[in-house]
């Protein structure tokens, strides 16, 4: 209940400012041209990467699962891989390389060199369980490999493709540094400007509220987009194993294309890293400043996650073996705050700490509280996964046989959820330390975390120096996105 | 939370009091800061620092070794700290306050937050780099200027004025960095020095002439990639890229604007002791330290290429000496960030 409170801080913020704004301030401030060009940019992004990424992902998870690809193992992993590069390291990469990036163009390329991960996981998931009963009916009914595709495995991974493009979209709005560098104007790089420019100013505050519109548009695509038909197989017996579709003089376009996109979302920017940090040499590896920054983006990632992850549990608990109209009330809450940009979170905070709770403004408390809010279904969506595979009556099982009922949870449901809560609080600690704008507002004085002190030095141009916390965040991603990968495979799987 | 806050403004309150006592005891109780007599001050201090972070990392590390004080650095942007401060009042967890343009401190002393300056720092800082109010004082200096590539524009060409940069000749042409303070100081400057009326038709015209960056180096980087002719950003960029690699200015040629031309500005960096600092005798030795001749000698040899401005340290010998800028006289205490970003924001810049 008092997370769900806390969760609505931001919203309920927005709305209070917007409305304490006054309503001619509040129009003036949002109908006016520059919120048109950032609406036409934020907009733009979205319709123009969001089908890129689909495109991408799903061929990619398409080819490795149901074709006969050489090395498919191999590529399955390497699609998932660019997950490990934060966007603005991309960005950074991309634009070292070729320094005349800028506009909408840049930004349609990195983000979806970025993110369409975040389809291919899910889709490649979806894929792999698919009974092939259907498509095995459909070519007896005629249809080809490719109408058989569009007209039946399309439509039956529906939900994994909208969800995966409400995910990207949300990230398009989200992004702050990979836009910043490449000169690429959306609502949160302006309201971080106004920001610097005002600290919590009303113009800024009113990008906001445009901007958590969009997210709630977005959300509600999403349900409407999902439908509410069934995927699940009914019928009797074991599922078969689906026929691999020969690639045959496909083969080698196939290898090249994959080969191409691969590398210039995970290999041209880790290259790059790679460079900058020999070019500065040892120098750049200055102990005293990076290894500060290091362990206190090990600190937040561990507390919050751990702290994100305890918070959920209850949450998911409730949702899967209670689940009533609170229950769900409790979720939804959450899944709007963190569909919230970080930036707007961010916002809420500092104002209400700074008027309500000067005594916890600036503590590393209010961070990692922002953290969980973010982050929270990240965790809840893999623990409610683990939930639904320890059966209560393993539970009530143990309780028969003379276990308390406490000890019993303990031993049988805490135990059985173990590893969903992992994959849980893992995915958490990727997301922690790769977040930017919230860290950025909300830290405590004398805070340095990997991810702000690339920031700081990308910022002034020192690419060289910037490289090594680069590294860094990747050499900690890369096993987080791992895992993941791993995860979704299993949860498809049961 | 009511409690909370009232005993906030009491602790406030009395620290503002005891301030004020120790202000009354004498003048000369000051002189133990910073210096040969470093033993008075102890304990550590929270500096809000929207200098470079660089730049302010040589003096602090070169103060704590002197002094033993410790110093923790919260890194933002001019406006955003002094915005904060002012929202933050009273129980703002700051001691000290630096920028790298004056706006932002005008903007903390008209919100009354500043203590005096200690009269020992205000008598090393010569009157034209601080304010007549000794709230706070100047700490360094930059200079506008314009750089731009030799090959596009031959220098006949150039703009006798910075206004003329409005003019549709100049369209597509010449590249900024709003976002920055930097900017928007020089903004704050031809607000002071023309009236409001010029100011906003001058950002108008901007708008439709020139090309955002973020950040002066980034503006700097795009004139030497040839991305565009010019860029409107502050002389240290250049100077401190040449003293490296010259890799992002090796195609670049300052010029500067001098005839007191708007575009001639000398942008005073700040530096003040919030009255609600909870180590003032710390503060305030930090700030003569600056000030002070070693502080001023970081400048000067440093790799920051900012001007040095007090205690009689000249400046880094590679610029051009501060008295050939004809720089226009501004008031540092006048100029005022809040009205800059509102005409900013209605010219669309923000």
């Amino acid at each position: 209940m008092l997370i769900a409170l806390l969760s609505l801080i931001p919203l309920g913020y927005v709305v209070y400012m917007t409305v304490t704004t006054g309503w001619d301030t509040a129009v003036s401030l949002i109908v006016r041209p520059r919120v048109g060009e950032l609406l036409l940019n934020t907009v733009l992004l979205v319709v123009l990467t969001v089908p890129l990424c689909l495109v991408l992902g799903v061929g990619g998870a398409w080819l490795v699962e149901r074709t006969t690809l050489a090395g498919h193992r191999f590529w399955a992993v390497a699609l998932a891989a660019p997950l490990a590069i934060p966007a603005f390291v991309n960005s950074y990469a991309w634009v070292s390389a070729v320094p005349s990036l800028e506009g909408i163009g840049s930004g349609v390329l990195i983000s979806t060199l970025s993110y369409f991960p975040l389809v291919y996981i899910p889709a490649a998931a979806a894929l792999s369980r698919l009974d092939p009963a259907l498509e095995h009916s459909a070519a007896s009914l005629g249809l080809g490999p490719w109408a058989s595709f569009f007209r039946v495995v399309l439509p039956q991974l529906r939900v994994a493709l909208t969800g995966g493009a409400l995910l990207v979209s949300l990230h398009l709005l989200a992004e702050y540094g990979a836009f910043a560098m490449i000169r690429f104007d959306t609502f949160t790089t302006a309201i971080m400007i106004q920001f610097q420019s005002t600290f919590n100013g009303t113009a800024g505050n009113m990008l906001a509220s445009v901007l958590v519109f969009l997210c709630l548009l977005l959300l509600l695509a999403e349900v409407r987009g999902r439908g509410s038909a069934r995927y699940s197989r009914v019928g009797s017996g074991s599922q078969g194993i689906a026929l691999r579709l020969p690639l045959g003089r496909y083969q080698l376009p196939a290898q090249l294309s994959l080969l191409a996109l691969v590398l210039l979302a995970f290999g041209l920017p880790l290259a790059l890293v790679l460079r900058w940090a020999v070019q500065g040499g040892a120098a750049v590896w200055t102990a005293d400043e990076f290894v500060p920054a290091l362990l206190q983006t090990l600190f937040y990632g561990v507390v919050g996650a751990a702290v994100t992850t305890v918070v959920a549990f209850p949450l998911a608990y409730l949702a899967v073996r209670n689940p009533t109209w609170f229950s769900k009330a409790l979720e939804l809450c959450n899944y709007v705050t963190s569909s919230l940009p970080g930036i707007v979170v961010g916002l809420a905070f500092v104002t209400v700490t700074i008027r309500l709770a000067p005594a916890v403004y600036q503590t590393t408390g209010v961070l990692i509280a922002a953290y969980v809010l973010l982050f929270l279904p990240r965790a809840l969506v893999s623990l409610r996964s683990g939930l639904v595979q320890a059966p209560k009556e393993l539970e009530e099982a143990a309780q028969a046989l003379g276990t308390s009922p406490f000890l019993a949870f303990l031993r049988v449901t805490l135990r059985l959820t173990a590893p969903a809560a992992a994959g849980g609080a893992a995915l958490v600690f990727l997301a922690i330390v790769n977040e930017l704008t919230a860290t950025l507002l909300l830290s405590p004085n004398g805070t340095h975390t990997l991810a702000t002190e690339f920031w700081s030095k990308s910022s002034e141009i020192d690419y060289a120096g910037a490289a090594p916390y680069a590294l860094l965040m990747i050499v900690l991603s890369a096993p987080m996105t791992y895992l993941l990968f791993h995860q979704s495979k299993k949860a498809a799987g049961q | 939370m009511k409690l909370r806050k009232n005993a906030l403004a009491g602790i406030a309150l009395a620290a503002t009091a005891a301030l004020g006592l120790a202000a009354c005891g004498s003048g000369s109780s000051a002189p133990a800061a910073g210096g040969s007599g470093g033993s008075k001050i102890s304990g550590e201090i929270t500096v809000y620092n929207a200098q470079h972070e660089s730049l302010t990392k040589e003096w602090v590390d070169a103060f704590t070794q002197e002094t033993g004080v410790k110093v923790t650095v919260r890194q933002g942007d001019d406006s955003e700290m002094s915005n904060q401060i002012v929202q933050e009042g009273a129980a703002s967890p700051a001691d000290v306050f630096l920028t790298e343009n004056s706006p932002a401190m005008a903007q903390v002393e008209n919100a009354g937050l500043f203590a005096d300056v200690d009269k020992a720092t205000v008598d090393q800082v010569p009157a034209a780099y601080r304010p007549s109010t000794n709230k706070w004082t100047g700490i360094a200096a930059r200079s506008t200027v314009l750089v731009y590539d030799k090959k596009k524009i031959s220098e006949d060409k150039l703009p006798k004025s910075m206004l003329d940069l409005a003019k549709p000749e100049w369209k597509g042409k010449w590249a900024a960095s709003p976002s920055g303070a930097d900017f928007q100081a020089i903004v704050a400057a031809l607000l002071e020095l023309k009236g409001e009326a010029a100011t906003i038709e001058w950002l108008k015209g901007m708008k439709e002439n020139f090309k955002a960056y973020k950040g002066n180096s980034t503006a700097m980087k795009a004139v030497n990639a040839g991305e565009v002719d010019a860029a409107l950003i502050y002389h240290y960029y250049y100077y401190g890229d040449q003293a490296k690699t010259g890799e992002n200015s090796k195609n670049v040629t300052p010029y500067f604007f001098k005839h007191q031309d708007p575009g001639a500005f000398l942008s005073v960096s700040g530096g003040g002791v919030l009255k609600s600092a909870k180590n003032p005798a710390a503060a305030q030795a930090f700030l003569k330290f600056i000030t002070g001749k070693k502080g001023q000698e970081v400048l000067k040899n440093g790799t920051s290429f900012e001007y040095a401005i007090a205690s009689n340290v000249e400046a880094n010998p590679k610029l051009v000496p501060i008295k050939d800028l004809q720089a226009p006289t501004v008031d540092p205490a006048k100029l005022n960030s809040a009205k800059v970003t509102e005409l900013m924001t209605q010219a669309g810049l923000l």
